[in-house]
């Protein structure tokens, strides 16, 4: 299969991947059996990396803390940064890390249940690390947006029922 | 006084109702319905088109513009179409700015149309033609189409139907409701006939930018058929602007100072958001217009083979957001069909009979609809077929 169709089908598969892998050949002019054997090798070059739901906590949870913290840091001989964004990432409270250009070096995205909570994480977990310069902790007030979706958009068809 | 009823002028009394119209209206007394009877995107407008517009009325762009349009759009319109389709418009004079492609068809007939004069209507067609040809005070004159020609049209048909009152040929290619396409060297066939019998063509090719397995070919853009040609197109479908009503018509400097004429003393001129908005979808617009054209292509995909395998043949469409499958095997005519399934399953698609008489058996299927939904309602219209079907 063609690299064209591997990205079609992965696109098709981050809008919903709820999609049969029939529905999906169908609607790609393959075969079932191509699709299945693309989806197989792309789940194992982990290029798939999981099937998963986007969820807006907040309607059911009362509080949800996000935070989005600066981290600086010393970059470490031969290892760079990736040594200390290890040590930050295995932490299951962390929920996404990046390497930053600009201000600051690493962008560390925390959930807790409480702003103490994420904050005592902060203190203790992070600021303490061994080559961590220095934190800024930035609360998350409301979500617009994430992954492409709108979260107080209603998906409403306007349409007439019937045109010509 | 008489009654109401006749005060009104026979022609337009006798004008039959759109046979949409009646269905729609059943249609809305049904709850729960998944419709696939929709004729227009069912993407909202990109939103950096609706950002000019919003940036345009900010500034205070809220007059008239020139009858013809504005002459930005009507150049970007002019060099989009030279680019696009491979004919070249003098933007300033042979452009004409619309309210819809549907104006322009009103305003070619009633410029070209003198009493009497015949037009060949292909059909299954959009349900316009042939009213606009009768109020014109033309008698449109039906050319059917079959399946087993994929729905194109051929000069065979045309010979069969040309007198010498003819003056003109409707074409609109990729067809709605049928999505069929039009290739260059059917097409050439058809501008040898209309060469033949010196005739006029209007070019309605709103669906122009929604092809699926190669490029639009324009009847314009074809030797000899520029000046014979008016070409219509507009924003509605491949830029999901249908509410903006903007649409443009080019040919000959001729037709269009006598069609703007009709056009600046009955409309005066586009409404000028709608331009701006036009405008930036020319400038800018190409990345989201290709972006949707993928997703209809894969719902087009899985539509017309999941009425297969249902077991109603579906012919591949190539063009528009249509499919057209055969209804046939399930005994039934289109209305019933139709009727039978809005009732019974609550999915709502269009007769094919409401598009001409030869689309009986057929029906209209607008794939202009999420895949949940076209997954949702092909499962119901299985089990539907399943009881229909011996």
């Amino acid at each position: 299969m063609c690299l064209t169709e591997k990205k079609r089908i992965l696109e098709i598969l981050q809008k919903d991947c709820r999609l049969s892998i029939e529905q999906i050949a169908l609607m790609l002019g393959l075969e079932s059996k191509q699709v299945e054997k693309a989806i197989q090798e792309l789940e194992e070059e982990r290029v798939i990396l999981k099937y998963a739901a986007l969820i807006n906590w907040e309607k059911i949870e009362d509080e949800v803390v996000t935070a989005m913290i600066d981290v600086k840091v010393v970059p470490q001989r031969d290892v760079g940064f990736d040594q200390v964004a290890e040590r930050i990432y295995r932490y299951p409270e962390v929920k996404s890390l990046c390497l930053m250009s600009g201000g600051y070096d690493l962008s560390v995205l925390i959930e807790g249940k409480s702003m103490k909570q994420v904050a005592l994480f902060v203190a203790e977990k992070l600021a303490v690390l061994e080559h961590v310069q220095s934190t800024a902790t930035h609360f998350v007030l409301k979500k617009y947006k994430s992954d492409g979706v709108i979260f107080e958009d209603q998906a409403e068809d306007h349409r007439l029922k019937v045109s010509p | 006084m008489r009654t109401a009823r006749e005060y009104v002028n026979p022609v337009i009394e006798n004008l039959p109702p759109s046979g949409i119209r009646r269905f729609f209206d059943l249609v809305a007394n049904t709850k729960g319905v998944i419709s696939l009877g929709v004729g227009e995107p069912d993407f909202v407008t990109p939103w950096h088109i609706r950002e000019a517009c919003f940036y345009g009325l900010e500034r205070g762009y809220t007059m008239y513009t020139s009858n013809f349009g504005m002459p930005e759009l009507r150049k970007e319109i002019s060099s989009f179409v030279e680019k696009n389709y491979e004919v070249a418009y003098e933007p300033l004079e042979e452009t004409l700015v619309t309210v819809g492609a549907s104006e322009a068809v009103d305003l070619a007939m009633r410029a070209l149309l003198v009493a009497g004069e015949e037009v060949l209507v292909p059909e299954p067609c959009y349900v316009s033609y042939a009213p606009t040809v009768t109020m014109a005070g033309g008698i449109p004159i039906q050319v059917p189409t079959y399946v087993e020609d994929d729905f194109q049209l051929t000069s065979k048909a045309l010979e069969a139907k040309v007198t010498d009152k003819t003056k003109l040929l409707v074409l609109c290619y990729p067809n709605n409701p049928t999505g069929a396409i039009m290739a260059r060297d059917e097409l050439l066939e058809i501008a040898r006939f209309v060469e033949k019998h010196d005739l006029l063509v209007l070019a309605d090719e709103i669906y122009a930018d929604m092809t699926y397995e190669g490029k639009h070919q324009c009847f314009a853009a074809l030797p000899g058929m520029r000046d014979r040609t008016i070409l219509i197109n507009g924003f509605s479908k491949n830029y999901a602007m249908t509410g903006w009503r903007i649409g443009y018509a080019c040919g000959h400097a001729e037709f269009i100072a006598q069609m703007t004429k009709i056009h600046q003393y009955t409309i005066l001129c586009a409404p000028i958001m709608g331009q701006m908005a036009a405008l930036e979808a020319l400038k800018n617009g190409q990345s989201e217009k290709e972006r949707m054209l993928i997703e209809y292509d894969q719902r087009r995909r899985f539509v017309v083979g999941r009425f297969n395998q249902i077991g109603l043949h579906c012919f591949t469409p190539r063009g528009a957001f249509y499919a057209f499958p055969s209804i046939k095997a399930t005994g039934l005519t289109s209305e019933e069909f139709c009727e039978k399934l809005l009732k019974e399953e609550q999915v709502a698609v269009v007769p094919g009979n409401a598009f001409g008489t030869s689309g009986e058996g057929f029906i209209r299927v607008s794939y202009a609809s999420s895949m949940a939904n076209l997954t949702a309602a092909l499962d119901r219209i299985e089990a539907f077929v399943q009881r229909y079907k011996g």
